[in-house]
């Protein structure tokens, strides 16, 4: 079998859980992890004779997801029904939007390909609906147990077209997604707390073949890795059938993540009849073009533009830029520091190194973490004029992290600030010569390698406070003065 | 006994109010081997009620508008302190953990609940003979039906057990029972009184209604149930005008629409006449009587018979024995829901769940569903070009017959035509009141009035006018 031959087609289709404080349609909370049933009441138990009420929080993260994906927002959208038959889904039928989305019709860059040209996505739309309840299968040995602290949070259903072409596609557009949206602060991105949820549309067809394959869709992937691998899977599944001369079948596959595998669901799973309609009772949301463009401008800059700011105003490599880039908290961490101190390459070296190994060491996130931008920008500002060197500076650091002071007061207590007096320096000179008499001979009669050894002895003696510059000036000027 | 529901003919007492509405209740029998009107009742818990209303009344609180006077709500109305079966077995016994935001305010006026109302069961039916607890009777002679689905809660108030009620209408449920039982029966603007707590049958027809004996009683109910709720996404924050004042008002200078549609060649002659005879007053007292057409009439109840069964079969999907209510156990969950479903339900929901979910399904959705949306549509504008183009209020009988003997309509279809003249409103989200007009055989005659949206002001005017003129006519 020649996998060569074929081409993966990938679409994807995201849901993912808004960040708000209370559900979609009532006022309960979203808190993860509360005990069962807790955070429940009337509206989402679907007691007989309730109603939904929107959460106007929803739209506008709803909103704010689809400008960040650069999708056109409708003024007008409307709720439907979706109906089918669950014990975790309380109404009988899931409050969704169908033929009326909240947006449509945005893209994601995921990259570049070999050839330098960007790769793009196509959204073909983005709408708002509510989770369903979760069923615990495996917690009473006859019994499915019920959790509706989840029925009616609020989600985005984000569907893209199927521009992907390789398992390796769809991991970069899930990570730039899931990027964007923690950029954008409409969701945590949590696949464990079941925040970010991915079903995928793939088919295979020859290389260059333009119409589509049929289409299988791959369900039960709760890691990025696992909808790559899952990807390949079918992949190879569908490649196999299609080169023995066979028809894929449209179906339902199930992830198996620990057999690797995918199974194809049973077809009750996978046949159903929604018989979509629209909400009742909810009238159509209707957003003015100023509150819509009001979001808009209220978007924080994207990590794209951001990445390419940081190249051009900070004159940062690729590594650097991807690194300080990953997360909201880290590029503003480093942008403050970097505007602070005004070498931003030297920043990005501490940021990439001490500050992200201590953030790491300590389990927390860059905005818990004690040293803040300017503590770190104060710090590199006594190194780059000669106060401090990069070996104290290093102490400091440490110090600075357990009790949160500020890196002068540190230097001038540990006696860490180094000595720019030349008379003080010009004593510890004359000691290390007088000490070393043999190294003074040969450096004096032209040794220049032994340098190094005197300044380090210099620098030995001074415990570090001696400014090695100068030290340096000092011992050439005596060889050949 | 009949009068005015207002301060100056408050009860003695809220204590002998409520005691006066349970026995009463005993005196017709109103319970179940009897007319079978009030399916739930808690004497003691609202002789509990009565006295503490008293005690405030006594200390000279503030009691509101309706301190002390007892109701009955429809069974389909979630109440806190009685069950909300919605005469179905699905719920039988079953308490609701909150409360309709209507039973609220009422409560907060003072009103005190005496007990629910048999109906057809969820509200489907136009006889109250479709509820799970056996048929209710017509205190006018009770071999016949009080109408429906709010047909106990119309008996209630004809038998006198309590001043007003509250119904709920989809297609026709209050104003139709209110002329089979000769008292006023009014459906409000849909978006003017709260749906929260009401038990959903079709989400964009549902309304909660009034029954009153009179239009004063309904107007003063109105005032207290209506306006915005921040529960219910389809309520208008349009202010609440005092209703009672379009009492003053009268009708000199309206114009009253008769449309040829509702008084077709085929209707009783002697409905007809009783009609005339009605905007023959009207016209006394200063209005104008316009001869109209509403051309799209006869295309309402095919409609209404899709959007209606549609919207239900998936706001029935909820009693599906998981969490409340009737659960029949069976060995797989496909079991269990097939056999809860099939007990739980009735013969008449039955058939409009599989209606409804047919007109939704893939395929026929737009040749079915969205077709009857674009028809209802036109039937909305044909309504509201009609106010628009100068007429105030529509005129017209609110059944084609008087109330019917149980078991007369077993055809399915025949019994829809009975709404015939009342589910237009509900298309059109437009107000209607039903209002006595006469007797034929001894049986009362309702006359229909409906206004533009939110315009229940000239729905009241006209209704005031046309029961002051009639005087003791509309029940003779």
């Amino acid at each position: 079998m020649s996998l060569d031959r074929w081409e993966m087609v990938v679409g994807l289709e995201v849901h993912v859980q808004l960040k708000t404080r209370s559900k979609a349609f009532c006022a309960c909370s979203t808190q993860y992890g509360a005990p069962p049933n807790i955070n429940t009441c009337p509206v989402c138990l679907a007691l007989p004779g309730t109603l939904p009420v929107l959460n106007l929080e929803a739209v506008r993260l709803a909103v704010r997801a689809a400008h960040a994906l650069s999708c056109t927002v409708n003024p007008t959208s409307v709720f439907a029904r979706k109906n089918y038959f669950y014990p975790d889904l309380p109404k009988g039928y899931q409050i969704s939007q169908y033929d009326r989305p909240l947006a449509v019709n945005g893209s994601l860059t995921i990259g570049e390909s070999a050839d330098g040209m960007p790769i793009t996505v196509g959204i073909t739309r983005l709408h708002l609906e509510e989770d369903a309840g979760k069923s615990i299968h495996d917690r009473y040995p006859s019994a499915t147990a019920i959790d509706l602290n989840r029925a009616g949070v609020p989600l985005v259903e984000i569907v893209s077209e199927p521009d992907m072409r390789s398992s390796r596609d769809a991991g970069a557009y899930l990570r730039t997604l899931k990027q964007i949206l923690e950029f954008t602060e409409v969701s945590d991105v949590n696949m464990e707390e079941g925040s970010l949820r991915v079903d995928a549309n793939v088919s295979a067809r020859l290389r260059g073949e333009t119409r589509l394959g049929t289409k299988t869709e791959v369900k039960n992937m709760n890691s990025f890795s696992g909808v790559e691998r899952a990807l390949e899977a079918e992949f190879a599944r569908q490649v196999d059938v299609l080169e023995r001369g066979g028809r894929v079948e449209q179906q339902t596959m199930l992830w198996d993540g620990a057999r690797g595998v995918v199974r194809p669901a049973r077809s009750k799973e996978a046949s159903h009849d929604y018989r979509y309609f629209p909400e009742p009772d909810l009238p159509p949301l209707v957003l003015s073009k100023e509150w819509i463009e009001e979001q808009r401008r209220s978007l924080p800059e994207l990590p794209a533009a951001r990445r390419g700011r940081f190249a051009t105003e900070y004159a940062l490599p690729p590594a650097d830029i991807e690194i300080l880039t990953s997360s909201v908290a880290l590029a503003d961490y480093y942008e403050q520091a970097a505007r602070a101190h005004g070498d931003g390459k030297a920043v990005a070296n501490w940021v990439r190194g001490e500050v992200l190994a201590a953030v790491n060491a300590a389990g927390i996130s860059v905005r818990e973490f004690p040293v803040r931008p300017g503590d770190l920008a104060d710090l590199l500002n006594l190194v780059r004029d000669g106060k401090v060197s990069h070996t104290a500076a290093k102490r400091i650091f440490a110090e600075m992290r357990k009790s949160g002071e500020r890196p002068a007061q540190i230097a001038d207590r540990e006696g860490l600030l180094q000595e720019g007096n030349a008379d003080a320096i010009a004593v510890w000179v004359d000691e290390v010569m007088a000490e070393h008499p043999e190294e003074t001979r040969r450096f004096l009669a032209g040794e220049r390698k032994l340098l190094g050894v005197l300044v380090g002895a210099v620098m030995k003696k001074s415990k570090g406070r001696a400014d090695p510059k100068q030290v340096n000036q000092l011992l050439t000027s005596r060889s050949t003065g | 006994m009949i009068g005015p529901l207002d301060p100056r003919d408050v009860p003695s007492s809220a204590i002998d109010a409520v005691a006066d509405a349970f026995e009463r209740m005993e005196e017709v029998k109103a319970g179940r081997e009897g007319l079978n009107l009030i399916l739930w009742t808690d004497r003691v818990r609202a002789a509990q009620a009565a006295r503490t209303c008293q005690r405030d009344i006594d200390a000279g609180r503030e009691g509101g508008v309706l301190a002390g006077v007892p109701y009955v709500a429809k069974d389909n109305i979630a109440t806190t302190e009685l069950p909300t079966s919605c005469g179905s077995r699905m719920l039988e016994n079953y308490v609701s953990a909150f409360e309709a935001t209507a039973i609220t305010r009422l409560r907060n006026a003072g009103a005190i609940l005496v007990g629910k109302s048999n109906c057809d069961e969820f509200a489907m039916g136009s006889s109250t003979e479709y509820s799970a607890f056996g048929p209710a009777r017509n205190p006018h002679d009770p071999c016949r039906v009080p109408g429906g689905s709010s047909g106990g809660s119309a008996g209630a108030v004809a038998a006198d057990i309590v001043r007003f009620a509250l119904g709920s209408e989809t297609g026709g449920s209050v104003r139709q029972p209110a002329a089979f039982c000769g008292i006023v029966g009014v459906k409000p603007t849909y978006g003017r009184v709260s749906r929260y707590g009401l038990v959903a049958f079709a989400s964009s027809l549902d309304q909660i209604g009034v029954f009153g004996r009179t239009v004063n009683d309904a107007a003063i109910v109105m005032e207290v149930i209506a306006g915005l709720d921040p529960h219910d996404a389809t309520t208008s924050d349009a202010p609440v005008p005092r209703y009672r004042d379009a009492e003053e008002r009268g009708v000199e200078g309206m114009v009253i629409g008769r449309p040829k549609e509702y008084f077709p060649p085929s209707l009783d002659p002697r409905i007809a006449a009783l009609c005339d005879r009605a905007l023959e007053r009207m016209r006394a007292q200063g209005a104008t009587v316009r001869e109209i057409s509403l051309p799209t009439t006869d295309l309402a109840i095919p409609v209404y018979y899709i959007v209606a069964p549609a919207e239900a079969s998936s706001n029935l999907a909820r009693f599906d024995g998981v969490r409340y209510g009737l659960r029949v156990r069976g060995g797989t969950l496909r079991d269990m829901y097939d056999r809860t479903r099939s007990a739980g339900f009735g013969p008449e929901v039955t058939r409009r769940i599989l209606l409804g979910t047919y007109v939704l399904s893939a395929g026929y959705y737009d040749a079915y569903y969205k077709k009857a949306q674009e028809v209802r549509a036109l039937i909305a504008g044909e309504f509201r070009r009609t106010f628009a183009s100068g007429v105030d209020l529509i005129f017209t009988p609110t059944t084609p017959s008087v109330a019917f003997k149980h078991g007369a309509k077993s055809d399915p279809y025949e019994m829809y035509l009975n709404d015939i003249f009342t589910v237009t409103a509900n298309l059109a989200g437009i107000p209607g009141i039903s209002v006595p007009i006469g007797r034929l055989d001894g049986l009362p005659v309702g006359g229909q009035l409906m206004a533009a949206h939110f315009d229940e002001m000239a729905m009241f005017r006209g209704a005031y006018a046309l029961e002051r003129a009639l005087g003791a006519e509309a029940h003779r």
